[in-house]
């Protein structure tokens, strides 16, 4: 028992950090129909950034953390911003030189982060409370995985209130319906392009500096590896729904992290899981080609 | 006509190549016919096929497929494990990697084609990723996991094996593009071929035009993805085995970095980024290990040493400034006189 309920918040977990990159791809993509590849290169950024913070700044209080976080989440903004203007803007329309684009970004931007912080991972330190656990329901939970989950539920509600209560809310929900319109009305979509961006990019981070938390270590490969599957993610769910996101990220992160486990008990085949999420992946196409949240 | 004549001397010349011993100073690093710039060669005439077979799809069909990889992966990993794990004779392990490589497309491809555009990306992506894993994860003890799997040679022909029989197997790389040429060409030239281009531009307009573009784009995947396969054999031979680097997301990159470095749209484009690629590729890993780059500052040794920086701001570069790569260079200097019409041509090929 204790170890399913230990696989459960660990999957969830897992989904949590997917749902971080999913909703700022899904959203991008909603937007402008841009399939970011460069939102891989956001999470290994503020990962390395809450890292680079965390070995310079002394003590070991949540002070420490906190300056980690918010510096994380400000070069997360700040890439993701400049990638928005400096590419995504100049090949306006042009969806797949935008995704080219995206691709040279992640490349460059992936291999400077290897040239700089070494091709294996590193060790990070994970704050004290971080590392302690809570007993739920007989299982000896870490807290890291709780502080994972509510990250992303708080993610989830700030989204889901920012899309339907403000006003750049509103305008980025009409932009996804409908941009040409939303321009006719002589609304200022680019903006609302930037900002999305932006908001993608502080996602992806707070991201990178949970999996820091979740994983121990910092890795420059990373940020690759979680973006294939928050890709699968977002088909799974829908593109451009974050609700749809949200249920895709859950169920990949459960069902990722149980077939693993018993896979590799029972079959000797630790990979089991990564193979059920492309299979679940091929099922949903089959029957819902255009995702959970999108209509037979 | 000139042109055939043009081919087969360009042809004739590139068989030549292992009988003349001149030096390229800067350009080469060895004579030509030294087995190091053959295997160099060979290298770049296998990717300028690979790349070719990856510009069926995306540059000519428009299916931006992110797991080209996995097929170049199928053929090599298939055709060294028949001969190296099961010890099978040559003809009879390309005779299984054949039929493998012919039926894993179909499949994979009738499942993606369902859906198109950006998803259909995704999808490919998510394919090749289960492809990856399956090769790092070493099932049966096959793939041999990270290490990857070196070609045992005991049963392979005399000519295949060894340092001083490199000209053998650049002449199998040659004759592999040259394949991959006829077969783009055959391919272009059909039916089927010339409802590709019109899938690309315009997909629904083909739909209300009666035509139904799904068997065709399948037939594309499956062409394409053969031929990837294919240079995937030759590769395993050219390398002595197959590692699981070839099976990640970074080679389907690199394919699409080609294509786009060749020119979008142009097949013989997609040849040459293939070959500049490859050998840009070698040059630069072979310049992050060169002494000089040590020397300098830091901030310039770190990013110099990274080939794949250096390859994705290249990338950038050419999808700001250069959108038609090598193929849009002789367009640039005609319409360079007349740029309204060159702005028209550019609109209309990016909707």
């Amino acid at each position: 028992m204790s170890t399913v309920v230990l696989l459960g918040v660990t999957g969830l977990g897992l989904g949590a950090l997917y749902f971080l990159m999913a909703s700022g791809l899904s959203l991008t993509y909603g937007l402008l129909r841009v399939l970011n590849f460069a939102h891989g290169v956001f999470l290994t950024a503020g990962a390395y950034t809450a890292w680079l913070i965390v070995s310079r700044v002394g003590g070991n209080g949540p002070a420490r953390f906190a300056a980690a976080l918010l510096g994380a989440l400000v070069v997360g903004a700040a890439i993701a911003a400049a990638v928005e203007v400096a590419l995504i803007r100049p090949l306006y329309r042009r969806h797949i030189e935008q995704v080219l684009a995206t691709v040279g970004v992640a490349l460059a931007l992936g291999a400077l982060a290897q040239g700089i912080f070494g091709a294996d991972p590193r060790p990070f330190p994970v704050p004290p409370w971080m590392q302690g656990v809570t007993p739920v329901l007989g299982a000896a939970v870490p807290n890291s995985r709780l502080v994972t989950i509510a990250a992303g539920a708080a993610v989830l509600g700030a989204l889901g209130a920012f899309l339907r209560w403000t006003r750049w809310g509103l305008i980025v929900r009409a932009g996804v319906e409908n941009r040409e319109m939303v321009q006719a009305l002589g609304i200022d979509v680019q903006r609302a392009f930037t900002l999305v961006f932006a908001l993608g990019g502080v996602a992806a981070a707070l991201g990178g500096v949970l999996s820091d938390g979740y994983f121990g270590t910092v890795d420059p490969a990373r940020g690759t590896a979680m973006l294939i599957y928050a890709f699968v993610v977002v088909v799974i769910g829908g593109l451009g729904s974050i609700a749809g996101s949200a249920i895709a990220a859950v169920l990949v992160g459960l069902i990722q992290q149980f077939a693993n486990y018993y896979g590799s008990v029972w079959w000797s085949f630790p990979s089991s899981g990564d193979l059920a999420v492309v299979l679940l992946l091929v099922a949903v196409l089959l029957v819902r080609p255009r995702g959970l949240a999108g209509g037979a | 006509m000139r042109r055939g004549a043009g081919l087969a001397g360009l042809l004739v010349a590139l068989a030549a190549v292992p009988f003349v011993p001149a030096r390229a100073p800067g350009i080469l690093p060895a004579p030509l016919n030294a087995p190091g710039t053959l295997q160099l060669l060979a290298l770049c005439l296998v990717f300028g096929g690979v790349a070719l077979s990856y510009a069926l799809l995306f540059g000519y069909t428009g299916l931006l497929s992110f797991g080209h990889a996995l097929f170049f992966a199928t053929g090599a990993y298939t055709v060294d494990i028949a001969l190296s794990r099961w010890q099978w004779p040559l003809l009879p392990a390309l005779a299984v990697t054949a039929v493998v490589s012919l039926i894993l497309p179909l499949i994979l491809g009738a499942v993606a084609l369902r859906v198109s555009g950006i998803a259909f990306a995704m999808v490919t992506l998510a394919f090749a990723q289960a492809g990856s894993i399956l090769a790092f994860s070493n099932p049966g003890r096959l793939t041999g996991g990270e290490e990857g799997l070196g070609l045992v040679v005991d049963r392979l022909p005399a000519q295949l094996v060894g340092v001083v029989n490199t000209r053998y197997l650049y002449w199998i790389a040659l004759g592999y593009l040259v394949v991959a040429c006829l077969v783009s060409w055959r391919a272009v030239t059909s039916r089927s071929g010339r409802i590709w281009p019109a899938i690309r531009e315009n997909e629904l307009r083909v739909e209300v035009l009666g035509v139904t573009p799904y068997g065709y784009k399948l037939l594309a995947f499956v062409i394409g993805c053969f031929l990837a396969s294919l240079g995937g054999v030759v590769y395993v031979l050219l390398a002595g085995g197959a590692s699981p680097g070839i099976t990640t997301a970074n080679l389907s990159l690199a394919l699409l970095l080609m294509v786009v470095l060749g020119g979008t749209g142009s097949l013989w484009g997609a040849v040459l980024g293939g070959v500049l690629y490859e050998y840009l590729d070698f040059r630069l890993v072979a310049l992050a290990g060169s002494p000089g780059i040590h020397a300098l500052p830091r901030w310039l040794s770190v990013p110099l040493g990274e080939p794949l920086f250096i390859l994705g701001m290249l990338f950038i570069l050419l999808v700001l400034f250069f959108p038609g790569g090598i193929a849009g260079v002789p367009d640039r200097y005609r319409f360079a006189r007349a740029p309204k019409r060159r702005l028209l041509q550019g609109e209309e090929g990016t909707s």
